[in-house]
């Protein structure tokens, strides 16, 4: 039988989100992992160890007396205040996480950031940055951070970075497995160390909202069906990830639920304002689909909105369907 | 007098550190650390004002609706607007989700594994318990993690994730579920009472919600289910006489129910010395910075700042310390249950001299199944043909506060408005009140009170009552100092 991948996971400088979404078993959690290999060596919020008994394994990792398939780091390093790290020390080591990060990463064989915070500095590291908060290999679309931009795990990845906050269920587990599997390579991450299985996608993709989307027929306010983009702040068009193309909690996903996608995946996403508006120049909004022309996005919004049928334009404005799909008179219905 | 130094003391939600003075085999001080600071309130300052829905959550990924609930109470006292009942109730029911799916993931997670380890491992009991509870590979988690999945599908039909929604909003919530969208939540509830009266209660909910004195209690825990096996350890481990708070307990009231004027748990301050309750009123309070690497006078958190000093030579953690009319509060199930007048809860207050380590678990679970029922109440209620959310209008300048009760206790955000951005936020958590450091006057905080006297014997760091008492608080630490 093959070794076991050994996990060991800490928490710095974040919400403990990503954990609690990775303990969820739909979408491929912890219990689906232990079936492919992984074993937690040791988990904050799981494992039964506490105090010296994680001092001793934490100390024989660094001291490259244990072997550590993976450290997975969820939450944004603080190297503050003022470059001390002290708004983050390891309970019971009297070590700053900062320091502990540096000394685990390189006896990694491979170095996972869960979350935005791990991976860029996310909202932990939101203007002013009051803990001088930063990413494992980023600090936000920086290439550097904490362990430097020429870090290589012993597997040869860079950190592999399951952006999201928190992060589908299903790219923390499927990260993991490829990892413990053997079967992530450096080209199947992108330039920001994402997997690209999720990142290789935009959320607008399968978005429930998308005949709105066509038409340009636009959510006015919160709790109207119509697509959000236009006035209600969404950058699904422009943010990575396959979340609609996925399940979340047994049914949902943000714009599905009707608010904005944020793009909790991409570096810097905390910096934002007005999140739940969108920003326009002469009525037009700024943030346009990623990799749209701008004069073609006009040209078609104004075709597409003068086509809008009235059951779109009506629904779009209204929290439940109010005109339902039909045909004209003496034709059969769908 | 050994001093001992407790951490990472894990199976908590983020980071945590004890330091205890111990002699004769029993702690004779206590000391909590909340050791991780972020900023969250300055990080927080200067942004539009609605953009706390999208920050303000991210304090916390296992409270995070209960951050939503509270950004969202503070900007509908700025707006001043009437929000849609139906969009309150599903925002409710959303928020119960979180709640009993954190009580749950305290108790099969976080509590239980402890008996498992192997300190007990001579106890009569221990076999069996280690099987059902232990860390990771018990067969009570194959159980449990299904079951919380199914309950966060709550979340997910109302409030599209979970966790970090934006769905909670001033004036409702942002889906109109349709009928379809009901069955599942009438379903998703139904799987939950499932589980709960199969594998936790091996009774019907209405009979653990109508608990009443301590003697039902010792009947129930000769029944099958993990609730009389943790009434069996509590009796024969002294869990009742384990961890005795006597601090006041508070509540700020919780979930609206479906009659606005009363909500399902009432708010007030309830006095364990006494078994009196009273009014609350939040004016009376101060946070504390004497014990904290923060720099600010001790004022209503509508006054209050956060400035970091890594500095200074008495501090010990990045936590301040609430004070309500100079005293420091427990809050939690227990608090909220005992100010709502659950008979069983006060009766075992009044027995034990205090709250313990086992009312605190006991009141926990037997809110589980008050809330289970409500839920179905709910949901069954939420009136299809209503919008789900009114419109927002613009945030008036001022101060402005919003209070729920979170999982594990009050929460309060203060906040303060000028010209539509955030001129001041003041988050003060549940875990804030029960793990505050000591205040200028020395007063130590409701757990480094309730350690004390704690019997340690010759294990030290490793004594089980130590994690016990600790962990019946379920603390959140990320909360903490935010």
């Amino acid at each position: 039988m093959a070794e076991n991948f050994g996990v060991l996971w800490l928490q710095a400088g974040g919400c403990g989100g990503c954990t609690m979404a990775a303990l969820d078993r739909d979408a491929g959690g912890f219990a689906e992992l232990f079936s492919l290999g992984v074993e937690l060596l040791w988990h904050p919020s799981l494992s039964e160890a506490t105090g010296a008994e994680v001092r001793d394994l934490l100390d024989e990792i660094a001291g490259g007396r244990r072997r550590l398939d993976a450290l997975v780091i969820e939450g944004a390093v603080l190297r503050g205040p003022n470059g001390t790290g002290l708004a983050q020390k390891l309970a019971g080591t009297g070590r700053t996480m900062l320091d502990w990060v540096k000394a685990l990463a390189p006896r990694a064989g491979s170095v996972v950031a869960v979350g935005s915070c791990a991976a860029f500095g996310g909202v932990t590291a939101g203007a002013p940055d009051p803990a001088e908060a930063c990413g494992l290999q980023f600090d936000k679309e920086v290439s550097g951070g904490v362990l430097g931009r020429d870090f290589r795990a012993k597997n040869g990845l860079p950190v592999v970075n399951i952006a999201g906050c928190a992060p589908h269920p299903g790219w923390i587990g499927e990260t993991l497995a490829a990892l413990a599997t053997g079967l992530l390579t450096a080209d199947m991450l992108d330039a920001l160390g994402r997997p690209r299985f999720f990142a290789d996608h935009l959320a607008h993709h399968g978005c429930s909202r998308n005949e709105f989307y066509e038409y340009k027929a636009s959510a006015g306010e919160a709790g109207a069906r119509g697509c959000l983009m236009e006035h209600l702040g969404c950058k699904a068009t422009q943010a990575v990830g396959d979340c609609n193309q996925r399940i979340w909690n047994g049914g949902g996903a943000c714009t599905h639920a009707g608010f904005a996608c944020v793009a909790c995946t991409a570096p810097g996403f905390e910096d934002g304002r007005d999140f739940l508006e969108t920003p326009k120049v002469a009525g037009i909004p700024v943030g346009l689909p990623l990799d749209m022309p701008k004069a073609w996005f006009i040209a078609l919004a104004a075709l597409s909105k003068s086509a809008t049928p009235r059951r779109v334009r009506a629904n779009a404005a209204a929290g439940h369907v109010v005109v339902a799909p039909q045909r004209k008179p003496g034709k059969a219905r769908p | 007098m050994t001093r001992l130094v407790v951490g990472p003391f894990n199976r908590v939600e983020g980071d945590l550190e004890l330091t205890l003075d111990v002699a004769d085999g029993v702690v004779a001080e206590a000391r909590v650390t909340a050791p991780l600071f972020r900023g969250f309130e300055q990080i927080l300052k200067g942004r539009p004002a609605r953009d706390a829905l999208v920050i303000a959550p991210r304090i916390c990924g296992i409270c995070s609706l209960s951050q939503s609930m509270a950004a969202a109470a503070v900007l509908r006292a700025a707006q001043e607007i009437t929000p849609s009942p139906t969009g309150l109730l599903a925002a409710d029911l959303a928020h119960a989700a979180e709640n009993v799916a954190d009580h749950l993931s305290h108790f099969y997670l976080f509590f239980m594994p402890d008996f498992c380890r192997a300190e007990y491992a001579a106890a009569p009991w221990h076999e069996a318990v280690a099987a059902r509870f232990r860390a990771v590979t018990g067969s009570a988690t194959e159980k449990f993690l299904p079951a919380r999945t199914n309950l966060l599908h709550v979340v997910g039909i109302l409030a599209g994730k979970w966790p970090h929604s934006l769905a909670v909003r001033p004036g409702g919530t942002t889906r109109a579920i349709d009928l379809g969208e009901k069955m599942r939540l009438l379903s998703a509830i139904a799987e939950l009472r499932g589980f709960l009266e199969r594998e936790l209660f091996a009774a019907p909910l209405e009979a653990i919600a109508e608990l009443s004195d301590p003697a039902a209690l010792e009947l129930l825990s000769e029944n099958a289910g993990d609730f009389a096996a943790f009434l069996r350890l509590a009796r024969s481990q002294g869990l009742y006489r384990l961890g005795v708070g006597q601090t006041p307990l508070t509540s700020a009231g919780a979930y609206r129910d479906t009659d606005p004027e009363r909500p399902l748990f009432s708010a007030g301050l309830f006095d364990p010395t006494t078994s009196e309750t009273h009014d609350v009123s939040f004016d009376a309070m101060t946070e504390d910075t004497a014990s904290a690497w923060l720099s600010a006078p001790p004022v209503h958190p509508s006054a209050g700042e956060t400035r970091p000093d890594t500095e200074k030579p008495a501090a010990y953690s990045w936590a301040k310390a609430p004070r309500l009319a100079g005293r420091p509060v427990e809050v939690g199930a227990v608090a909220r249950q005992a100010v709502d007048g659950c008979p069983l809860v006060r009766a075992l207050i009044a027995r034990d001299g205090g709250t313990s380590v086992a009312s605190r678990v006991i009141a926990r679970l037997v809110e589980t199944a008050r809330v289970t029922l409500a839920m179905e109440r709910w949901a069954r209620a939420l009136d299809l043909s209503a919008p789900f959310c009114v419109a927002d209008v613009p945030e008036r300048d001022g101060p402005v506060a919003g209070l729920v009760e979170a999982a594990r206790g009050t929460l309060g955000h203060w906040v303060t408005i000028r010209d539509g951005t955030i001129a001041r936020y003041q988050i003060v958590a549940p875990t804030t009140w029960n793990f505050s450091p000591r205040d200028a006057a020395g007063i130590p905080g409701p757990l480094e009170q309730t350690l004390v006297g704690t019997p340690v014997g010759d294990l030290g760091a490793r004594a089980p009552a130590i994690q016990h008492v600790v962990r019946s608080f379920d603390p959140c630490m990320v909360c903490t100092a935010h």
